[in-house]
Formats: C-alpha cells, sequence, structure tokens
C-alpha cells in the first residue's frame, strides 16, 4: 500500500512549486513516485532516496581519506572551529529553512561571523541595484492574471526555471488573461539562441555584455528620440518596435537572471534594467522581478533583513551589523585572507567559486553542511550530511517574488540524521558554553 | 512570578480616573492586583515619579514584506546608529525602519507594551508573523488588508454582507489576524492597471463598485461580526491638497451605524493618520491645513476615532499598501521606488522622504498633525502616531508629546521653519494655546487605543485585573520643568513591566519578556458558497494552494492569545 502526499512544495528552484504529488509507501520511510514537478525538482525528490547516500559526518584524515565521525563530534568540532576563529565566514544559506537561517544568525552574533549567501554570485548585483533605484515589482499570480508583455532578459526558464512559463509567466489563463498565452507577447533577450528564445514573439540577440546599451536604448526610444542605426548587435527599427510592443501592453513584467547581473556592467545593467521597468510606468503598468536560483535564496535575504537591516554580506564581526559588498562579500574575504575559518551550510561554492577561492577554502579549518557529497564538501576537513529540508524536514521558503511558503515534510529522513535546525540549535548550544554566554 | 508593589509614584490612569495623585500599584501573576493582595512583593520606590499602564500602538508599519523592503533597500537607514549587543540585548540597526529586534526595543525604552502592525498581506501573513516573533517584548496584532480584496469586492457589489463576513472571518483565522484593515478601497486594485481611485465615487476599473460601497459594506461587515476593532482606514485620496473633502465624506460613511459585540467600543470607523488626509487648497502653493474641518466633524460625531500621523520633521522611509500613492510620492522627490502588488488581495510601495523644516509643505504638515490633537474634546477618541515610520519613527512620541504638551516647545520650533509666516497663515498652530496635561497623553496613548481596540479589558490602565503592563517615568509632574524634560524622562523609563515581567530595570533592559502575538478567531455559521468561492479562486488564479496558504501556529505564532468571537448568535 502507499500513500499520496499533495500540496508538496518543490525545495529546488525559486519558482518554488507547491502542487506536487508525491507517493510514498505506508510506513512513511520511502518516497516512490513524484507527480506534477519538472525533471530536476523530481530528481531531487527521488535522489533522496539513494542507497548510498552518506548519512553520518565524516572527517577528512591526514592522509586525505574520509573518518565517519558522530553527530556529537561534529558539533564539538563545528563549535569550537567557530568560537576559537577571530572572523568566520558562515557561507550559503539558500538551500534551507528560514528556521535554520535564524538560528544561524544567533550562531553569527555570538563568533562576530561573516554571513554571506548565495546572492553573491547571483542576484546579489540585484540587490545591490535596488538600493540605488527601488524595484517596481509584483507577485507572480498578478503576471499570470495581468500581464501580456513578457520580457526575459539574460535568463533561460526552460531550463533553470522549468515550470514558472507554465505556473505563472506564458501559459496561464489568469483572471485578466483568458487567452493565455496566445493573449501575450513574449520577448526574450539573449546572445544565445536558447530553447526560451525559440519560443519567443521576439528574440532580441543582443551582442554579449552589451545589455545596459541595449536597456537605455529602449529608454530612449521610449521617448521617441533618436537612435543608432545599430546598437548592441539590434538594428534601431527593432528597438523601436520593442519599446511599442512594451508601451502598448496592458501590464509588462521583466523577469532577469544571471544573463545581466554577472556579465559585464552588473549591478548597473540592473539598474538600467528597473529605469526601463520606472519609465513603462508612465504609459502603462510594469514590473520587474529578478529570477531566484535556489528555492530559499530569498528567505536568507528576508531573515537578514528584519535581523541585521542587509540582505547579504552581513559583517557581524565588529559586534554590529555592517554591510559593503566587495568588502564582506565571500569571494573578496576569501582571496584576501581575511577570514580564518569557514562554515558552509546548503550551498555548493566549491561548484562556483572561482579556484582561488575554493583553495583558501581547502587550506583553513572548515565545514560543510550538506545532503549531497558535493564539490564543496570534498575541499571541507569535515562534511555533515542532513535531512533535506522540503523532503524530511519542513520549514518557511521564500519564492522568488519574497512569498513565504511551508514546506512539508513528506518522508522520515534515514534514522539518526539531523537536520539542518537541529544541528545548529546544537552548536548554538555548545558555543555558549564554550565561550560561557549566559543569554 | 514575583509579586512587586510600585510604591507612591504620580499615577495618571484614565480607567481608575487618577490625575497624578500619588498611588501604589501591585502585581501578581502578570495582573494588576489591590495592594492587600501582595504578601511579599519586591518593591519600587516611585516617590516623586510618573505611573502609567503601558502604552498602546493602535497604528504602526512595524513588521511584514513592505517594512522589509525598506530595511534591505536602504542600507543609509543603518548608518552611524548601530548598537552591539550587550547583556542579554541583541545586535541592533536602523533608524527609520529598525530591524525587529531594535524596533521590540525601542518600543520598551519608551513604555510602549502593544502594538498592532497596521497593514498586512494576507498572502505575506507567514512572513509578518515570523517578523512579529522576532520583535522581543511587546504585545502584536497584524490587521489584515481588505479594501481591494477580489472577494470582498465581489461580495459587496452583489450586496452579499453575510458572505463577506463569513470571508473575512475565514482570512482572519488564516492569515492570524487582528483587525479588518482598509487602504484606498479600490485604488490600490486599479493600481494594478497604473490607475487609481481618487474620490469615493470613483469606480474600481472592472468590479464596478464604489470605494464608498467598499467602505460602508465592510463597516457593516465588521459590525455583522461584532469584532473587538472596529473597520481600520486610510481613505481615497491621501496627500493631495484639498482631498478633506473626501475625507469627510468617507467619515460620512459611518453615519448612523452603531457597534456590535461585547468589547465595549464605542466606534465603527477608526480613521488613521489623519494628518494626510486634512490638506485644503488645490495645490502645493496655496496648500493649507483644514485640521480645524476634521475636528469639527470627529468631535461632533462619537462613533468615529482617529490618530494622528503627526510629521516629526525626519528623514523617513515612506510605506503603504496604497500603491499609487507611492508612485506619486516618487515623482514628486525623485527618490527610489520599489513597489509590490499582491495577487487578488493589495499592493503596496516604498519611498525614503526627507521632512524638512526649510520646505514650507513639510512644516504645514508638522502643524497639522499637532492641530488634530490640540482640537480634540475627547482624547479618549484621538491617538497619537506617526504612522511610523511614515510621517516619522515612532521613536519620537516622546517629543511629540513635548510638543503636545508646551506651547513653548511650539513655538521653538515654529521658529526654525524657513518659510514660518507662510507656514503660519496656512495653519492654526499659532492661535491654539492649548497644552495637553499628562491625563490626556495617557488617554491617547494608552485607555483611549486600547478601547478602541476591544482590549479595554486587557490593555490601557492599572485596574485590577488588567495586564500588568505598567511603567515608571523618571519625570515629577509637580516640579518645574523645561520642554525637553519631557522628551528625555517619556524615552528613557525607569521602569518596565510586561504581563508582570520586570523588563527594563533602571534603564536597563533586563529580560527580553515573554511576547504575545494577538488574534481574532470568529466564528460564523457555516457557509459553503464562501467556502466554495475561495476553493475556486485558489485553483484559478492564485500561485499558491489553498492547502498551503493558512498560517499555522508554532513557528509563526508560537505564542497566541486568541480572542474569540462568535457570531452565530
Amino acid at each position: 500500500m502507499t500513500k499520496t502526499v499533495t500540496d508538496v512544495i518543490c525545495p529546488f528552484c525559486g519558482t518554488l512549486c507547491d502542487d506536487l504529488e508525491v507517493v510514498i509507501s505506508n510506513d512513511g520511510k520511502n518516497l516512490l513516485e513524484v507527480y506534477n514537478a519538472c525533471a530536476i525538482g523530481a530528481e531531487k525528490f527521488l535522489q533522496s532516496q539513494a542507497k548510498d547516500r552518506l548519512i553520518r559526518p565524516r572527517m577528512r584524515q591526514e592522509d586525505g581519506s574520509w573518518k565517519e565521525i558522530t553527530y556529537d563530534e561534529a558539533i564539538e568540532y563545528t563549535a569550537r572551529m567557530l568560537a576559537s576563529a577571530k572572523k568566520p565566514l558562515m557561507y550559503g544559506w539558500s538551500s534551507t529553512n528560514c528556521e535554520a537561517q535564524s538560528i544561524g544568525s544567533e550562531i553569527g552574533e555570538y563568533v562576530g561571523a561573516v554571513m554571506d549567501n548565495t546572492a553573491t554570485v547571483c542576484h546579489g548585483t540585484s540587490l545591490i541595484a535596488v538600493q540605488d533605484i527601488g524595484i517596481p515589482s509584483c507577485t507572480l499570480g498578478e503576471v499570470k492574471n495581468r500581464a501580456d508583455r513578457i520580457v526575459f532578459w539574460g535568463c533561460n526558464p526552460a531550463h533553470a526555471h522549468p515550470r514558472h512559463m507554465s505556473r505563472y509567466s506564458i501559459f496561464p489563463r489568469g483572471f485578466f488573461t483568458g487567452k493565455g498565452h496566445t493573449g501575450r507577447k513574449m520577448i526574450v533577450v539573449d546572445p544565445r539562441v536558447t530553447d526560451t528564445a525559440r519560443i519567443a514573439d521576439i528574440h532580441l540577440q543582443v551582442e554579449q555584455g552589451r545589455d545596459y546599451e541595449l536597456l537605455d536604448a529602449i529608454r530612449v526610444a521610449f521617448k521617441g528620440e533618436q537612435l543608432p542605426d545599430v546598437v548592441a548587435g539590434i538594428p534601431k527599427e527593432k528597438i523601436y518596435e520593442v519599446a511599442e510592443t512594451l508601451k502598448s501592453g496592458r501590464f509588462a513584467i521583466i523577469f532577469f537572471g544571471m544573463g545581466v547581473t554577472q556579465s559585464l556592467g552588473k549591478n548597473h545593467n540592473i539598474d538600467a534594467a528597473i529605469a526601463v521597468t520606472r519609465d513603462l510606468n508612465e504609459y502603462t503598468k510594469a514590473a520587474i522581478m529578478p529570477m531566484r536560483g535556489h528555492y530559499n535564496v530569498t528567505g536568507s535575504g528576508q531573515v537578514w533583513g528584519w535581523q541585521f537591516g542587509f540582505p547579504f554580506a552581513v559583517d557581524l564581526s565588529r559586534g554590529f551589523a555592517r554591510y559593503n559588498p566587495g568588502e564582506t562579500t565571500a569571494n573578496d574575504l576569501l582571496r584576501r585572507g581575511e577570514v580564518d575559518a569557514v562554515f558552509i551550510i546548503a550551498s555548493d561554492p566549491g561548484a562556483h567559486f572561482p579556484f582561488s577561492s575554493v583553495k583558501k577554502i581547502y587550506d583553513l579549518p572548515s565545514v560543510a553542511i550538506d545532503p549531497h557529497e558535493t564539490p564543496t564538501t570534498e575541499v571541507c576537513k569535515v562534511h555533515v550530511p542532513v535531512a533535506f529540508v522540503g523532503i524530511e524536514a519542513g520549514g518557511c521558503a521564500y519564492r522568488m517574488d519574497n512569498v513565504p511558503i511551508e514546506t512539508r515534510k513528506v518522508v522520515e529522513a534515514p534514522e539518526g540524521m539531523m537536520t539542518d535546525e537541529e544541528f545548529l540549535r546544537s552548536v548554538l548550544a555548545r558555543i555558549k558554553e564554550i565561550r560561557g554566554f549566559k543569554r | 512570578m514575583t509579586e512587586y508593589l510600585i510604591k507612591n509614584g504620580f499615577v495618571f490612569d484614565p480607567v481608575l480616573g487618577i490625575r497624578g495623585d500619588a498611588t501604589d500599584i501591585a502585581i501578581k501573576d502578570g495582573k494588576i492586583v489591590e495592594t492587600d493582595a501582595v504578601k511579599n512583593p519586591k518593591v519600587i520606590d516611585a516617590t516623586g515619579k510618573t505611573v502609567m499602564a503601558g502604552g498602546v500602538d493602535i497604528h504602526a508599519h512595524v513588521a511584514g514584506p513592505k517594512v522589509n523592503i525598506g530595511r534591505n533597500f536602504r542600507p543609509e537607514d543603518k548608518l552611524f546608529n548601530a548598537r552591539p549587543g550587550r547583556g542579554i540585548e541583541r545586535m541592533q540597526g536602523g533608524f527609520s525602519v529598525p530591524t525587529t529586534i531594535r524596533t521590540g526595543y525601542n518600543y520598551a525604552r519608551m513604555g510602549y507594551t502593544t502594538v498592532m502592525e497596521a497593514a498586512m498581506p494576507p498572502l505575506y501573513a507567514r512572513h509578518t508573523h515570523e517578523e512579529i516573533r522576532d520583535t522581543p517584548i511587546i504585545d502584536q496584532g497584524a490587521f489584515p488588508v481588505f479594501g481591494n480584496n477580489w472577494f470582498v469586492l465581489e461580495y459587496l457589489k452583489n450586496h452579499e454582507l453575510e458572505n463577506a463576513a463569513a470571508y473575512i472571518a475565514w482570512l482572519l483565522r488564516a492569515t492570524k489576524g487582528y483587525a479588518v484593515k482598509v487602504v484606498n478601497p479600490g485604488g490600490t486594485e486599479a493600481w494594478g492597471w497604473g490607475l487609481n481611485c481618487e474620490n469615493i465615487h470613483d469606480p474600481v476599473p472592472y468590479f464596478d463598485i464604489t470605494p464608498a460601497q467598499i467602505v460602508k459594506g465592510l463597516i457593516e461587515a465588521n459590525e455583522y461580526l461584532g469584532l473587538p476593532h472596529s473597520m481600520h482606514i486610510h481613505a481615497n485620496n491621501l496627500g493631495n491638497p484639498g482631498n478633506y473633502t473626501t475625507t469627510l465624506d468617507t467619515f460620512k460613511l459611518s453615519e448612523g451605524i452603531r457597534p456590535r459585540g461585547r468589547f465595549g467600543r464605542q466606534q465603527v470607523m477608526h480613521h488613521t493618520h489623519v494628518q494626510f488626509h486634512s490638506y485644503g487648497g488645490d495645490s502645493w502653493r496655496n496648500f493649507e491645513s483644514r485640521a480645524d474641518a476634521i475636528m469639527d466633524y470627529v468631535n461632533a460625531h462619537d462613533n468615529i476615532t482617529i490618530d494622528m500621523g503627526a510629521v516629526t520633521l525626519d528623514e523617513t522611509t515612506t510605506m503603504t499598501a496604497d500603491g499609487p500613492f507611492e508612485h506619486h510620492l516618487t515623482e514628486l522627490n525623485h527618490l527610489k521606488w520599489a513597489n509590490a502588488d499582491v495577487e487578488l488581495e493589495t499592493g503596496s510601495g516604498v519611498v525614503p522622504y526627507i521632512y524638512s523644516p526649510s520646505i514650507k509643505v513639510c512644516a504645514i504638515q508638522w502643524c497639522m498633525g499637532l492641530e488634530l490633537a490640540l482640537l480634540a474634546k475627547d482624547p479618549m477618541r484621538v491617538f497619537m502616531s506617526t504612522d511610523h515610520p511614515n510621517a516619522g519613527p515612532f521613536i519620537r512620541y516622546p517629543r511629540i508629546m513635548k510638543w503636545l504638551m508646551s506651547q513653548e516647545a511650539r513655538e521653538q520650533q515654529i521658529e526654525t521653519f524657513k518659510h514660518k509666516d507662510k507656514v503660519i497663515d496656512a495653519t492654526h498652530i499659532a492661535g491654539i494655546d492649548r497644552e495637553l496635561d499628562l491625563y490626556e497623553i495617557a488617554q491617547m496613548t494608552r485607555a483611549g487605543p486600547a478601547k478602541a481596540l476591544g482590549l479595554s479589558e486587557m490593555y490601557g490602565g492599572l485596574a485590577p485585573g488588567l495586564t500588568a503592563d505598567v511603567v515608571v517615568f523618571a519625570f515629577n509632574p509637580n516640579e518645574p520643568y523645561a520642554p525637553d524634560d519631557i522628551e528625555k524622562a517619556f524615552g528613557d523609563v525607569e521602569h518596565l513591566f510586561k504581563t508582570g515581567v520586570h523588563i527594563i530595570n533602571n534603564h536597563e533592559i533586563v529580560s527580553n519578556g515573554n511576547k504575545r502575538t494577538l488574534w481574532v478567531n470568529a466564528r460564523v455559521h457555516e457557509n459553503p458558497q464562501v467556502m466554495r468561492d475561495v476553493r475556486e479562486k485558489f485553483l484559478r488564479y492564485y500561485t499558491v494552494t489553498l492547502n498551503n496558504y493558512e498560517v499555522r501556529g508554532h513557528h509563526y505564532v508560537p505564542n497566541p492569545y486568541v480572542i474569540e468571537v462568535d457570531a452565530t448568535q
């Protein structure tokens, strides 16, 4: 016999689909099938059932081999490492729940850590741009119910957020959008002919690294002013056409991804994209939204926002919260050798940071908390596998439009495994003992 | 629990009717008790000091999505004001939008113990509750917004009052909300298309209902349920010259309706931050105060309460569910603008703003906020607020007290205005010599708001049986004082008790308290049509499923205080 759990939240990407159905064994121990999920989401659920999954912490030995240790030993190592460090880096936080993030903040306060999340190599530039110019945005339901002009700029939801277009942006029939995709104009800006670009009404094949110019040209075109014959590889007629298409819509939305946030210009590109959105609001209704990657990177920025006032790159080492991207961001700290211990949770910098940063992690006392074996766990001294949040533990997560949804526990974790939250709580208690805090 | 006896302080308490007589106050098991009911109390000597109940803030934006947008998009708000953690205090930062931790501590330092979050988008209720949970010490509730909600618009358009009430009861339970909040009725839905509703008869696009119908319908639904608080409104046309007529039109919608229910409030409409709604003139050039016309109406109608929304002349961060207004504001001041529309429910905007004494309009706004309180005949119906952080941060309440209590302090401020003469011409403040006393202040900040919230059996006074929220201020009202002494003493309490726990001892925070979240559980008859409509809308138009919508206890509301309402009778 099996049971079906409905309304399951997918803990993979920022789309945070909440309509999955998961079939589990009657004893609640095995997850058998996943419905409604995209290929990536389904794979994450099924992977949790892998027979060769690590279920106990391990510590690297002198000779490079791993030795299994107990959770207590892992807690002791982590607590001692953080308590004795002068300026530890506590990085990641994007694939875990807000409960764990919140306890992490408390640990960070006690030990004077620098807290950074994956936005630092992703949408951190967007967050900086928002601090410059603001952001007119909305929830994804507004897009579903109202939007008739959809722009994907430097992002490829067909592969990175596979259900985004069907759930929210292109295909659904909403309240004022009863014609579904036939009532919408889809514009994709990408130097590559991606699978997303292939289904667009208009594909602007911008020259790589020329997004800023093209965004500014669109602003010029809104005002009907003169443009050079070609901007960023796009003929001016096409730019005027796109500007007119956007202005003539009832509700326009720009979704953007790392093609603009991490290419030449970085936060300045996003400044310009938000300015385009502001300008459009003079003619019609318009909004803009970052396509956040990890399913709860947004939540990490929210939790730090209300606790410290900053969404990423939060330096607590002076006893109060400071924020200065470029100085207090993970890669800058690592490469300058400014941190003396590294704690990594719910992310994989080993796969995404520059080699020079990863090498520093390898040289320092380091702990990685991750259900998977990853390039990061391979360079850390201690690896603590934990239960999967959203599969084996519940907890709050924030969608890319900042909507909080409570993820569900659908199966039991293998016996004796800790959750992120439990592990962090134990580390916090141990640090208080070591440091003699009374609070 | 430890028993306490606060001896010999000058007590100001509208509930007991004590006007500064030296009185003892006893605390036992979290409640105020008769002084002979405590056996072996810890004695706090309050001789020569002022004693009041804990303050109650009826309207502040202190938790939730737009507040956090304000924090995250204004790193400059944290410059030069960080405070390291020490003792039991955690790290604190931020001025106009402080961190949740600082919010709790700062309210406590001013002697406030209950604060209502004034606008909770239902879809973001979890976020609001997560922030409330992380705000230490103070009891809080949150008002979900209803004035642009598609269910409400459809039910009220079809005159289905009972269905509207059943939906309200359902949403209060689903979001763990406290009251019915209305922001720019219809206007924020219109903002979904970049439009607005500028007066109470301006129809909402597509839904074809007017703001007047929404407001009147929600008052009636609120009284049908007999909720603790009345409908709480931010009317249309906020912040525009000449808008006082829209405000009066809105007030008039309450005429002839009397409160129902067991909570003892008098009003059926609470109109918030009325300063922003009392503007005369027809442009910024001839902008003037019509606080006189507004207060004439309020004074003559006892089924209305208001709060001030007093401008404090600071650099601040405006935030409201009035999406079109924030867009209007960013076009005026050209500062950064955030907007967050919420599917089927509401919207919001955030824009920084600098109220400068050198700008005529700002100075006139400052006068108007104070005029509302100074022209009030019944301080039990006119409450202190800054609409934090919109007209200024809440930490300025002691400064507002100073201005209200001292004509000298007001004159000093007016002297600093660059356009002093024009400001005096456009306002009434120069002709007002009224100075409020501490009894009236206690009415405006404690007994009045507690009663309007339907919480007069818990908060707002020092009568035996009420929650033991007690403040001792280092202020002797019987000795001569300078105006600034008021601000100093009321901004830094000597002792604070919250639910009987000693939170501040000799100006030091010694406990993080045991904060509660208040929410209202209204029982109505089963209503299959409303539940069918709810399922239908979630299936077709929401982007979360119905089963993932309700805020469940534990993590979000770890220490609830549920107020039960039975509307089935």
